[in-house]
């Protein structure tokens, strides 16, 4: 499972170039802050290897297997 | 239905967003310190962390929900020092910029190494000055067109690993931003060495330095730190021309020395 926050997202688009499987893609839609989010394309590819969480300068993308959800 | 990121416990409750630009390389030097912290399954609050200033002063305070001394320009190494020898049991971690660490604070930085005192130093070098509009500094590769060096720089850049290690210090590694999981360890590692421990990240700037010198977008500069990193391990097999505009990465120096408090406790007993 793959959650974007949007309001802590800034749009440097280092999730979408380091996933490995293409999961995610910059979308047209444009936040508060004037910024284009990622937003998941293919979410079955994922492995949840966790290039996306660990190269997000700004917490705001998080991977986590379904059982985990709090 | 909501996941929560595993390392948002370690933030300061309130936090609404980063300081950091967008692409920024601090953000990812943030990540990586709080979850080697949570790796080792250590207590934040034994830590202090000491920023400077400087974009990368920014990366412990105020968004680490532990104790942060944001100190004088240049200075944080002189205050961690302050705070290590009057209470040895904390965790004293710097964390700065090369324009704060190396170029005002560069005799603080080889004396604390001299000295061999228990710290963790990280150094976030973005090779500018980011904050004061793209200036060039002591860590900005020869021949860069900055804010100051229209015609590009004349002067080489500062070796930090090595001045590191020739200065004393116990335990030296160089990462760049794209290598988060081996900074992760290494930080791991740094934090359980007794003595003065350096880590360099080099880290992109994308607004300063990825304009001014021409050097692209985040996405573009992580995937050149990517394509120019060689190992440490490598380098003896690679000829020196094979080296040019490579940065190289890996632990250059772990050994031990004889270290500061440990040797002032044992000169209270000594005498008495």
């Amino acid at each position: 499972m793959i959650e974007i926050n949007e309001e802590l997202c800034k749009g440097c688009g280092l999730c979408v170039a380091f996933c490995p499987k293409d999961v995610l893609k910059m979308s047209n839609k444009l936040t508060k802050k004037g910024i284009h989010p990622p937003e998941v394309i293919n979410e079955k590819d994922c492995t949840l290897c966790g290039n996306c969480m660990l190269y997000c300068p700004d917490l705001a993308i998080v991977i986590g297997k379904e059982e985990k959800i709090v | 239905m909501k996941i929560v990121h595993p390392l948002i416990k370690y933030v300061r409750p309130g936090f609404l967003s980063t300081t950091n630009c967008a692409g920024c390389g601090n953000g990812i030097i943030a990540q990586s310190i709080l979850r080697a912290v949570d790796e080792l399954e250590m207590d934040i609050d034994d830590f202090v962390f000491v920023s400077g200033i400087g974009c990368a002063a920014w990366i412990p305070s105020p968004f680490f929900n532990a104790d942060v001394l944001h100190t004088t320009h240049g200075r944080p190494i002189a205050f961690a020092t302050g705070v290590k020898l009057s209470n040895p049991k904390l965790r004293v971690m710097v964390v700065s910029g090369d324009g704060d660490l190396v170029a005002i604070g560069g005799n603080h930085f080889i004396h604390a190494a001299r000295r061999n005192i228990d710290l963790t130093v990280i150094c976030a070098n973005n090779g500018i000055y980011g904050m004061t509009g793209g200036q060039v500094g002591p860590t900005t590769p020869s021949g860069l067109k900055t804010a100051t060096t229209p015609y590009g720089n004349l002067e080489r850049p500062f070796d930090l690993p090595n001045l590191a290690k020739a200065a004393g210090a116990v335990y030296v590694a160089r990462w760049t931003t794209y290598h988060a999981r081996q900074l992760t360890k290494s930080i791991k590692r740094a934090v359980q060495k007794k003595g003065f421990s350096f880590i360099e990240v080099i880290s992109q700037c994308p607004v300063q330095f990825g304009r001014r010198t021409g050097a692209g977008n985040a996405v573009t500069m992580m995937q050149n730190y990517k394509k120019n990193s060689v190992s440490i391990k490598k380098v003896d097999k690679l000829k020196e021309n094979e080296l040019k505009g490579k940065i190289i990465v890996g632990e250059f120096i772990d050994r031990e020395e004889p270290e500061l408090c440990e040797e002032i406790a044992k000169m209270r007993e000594r005498i008495g």
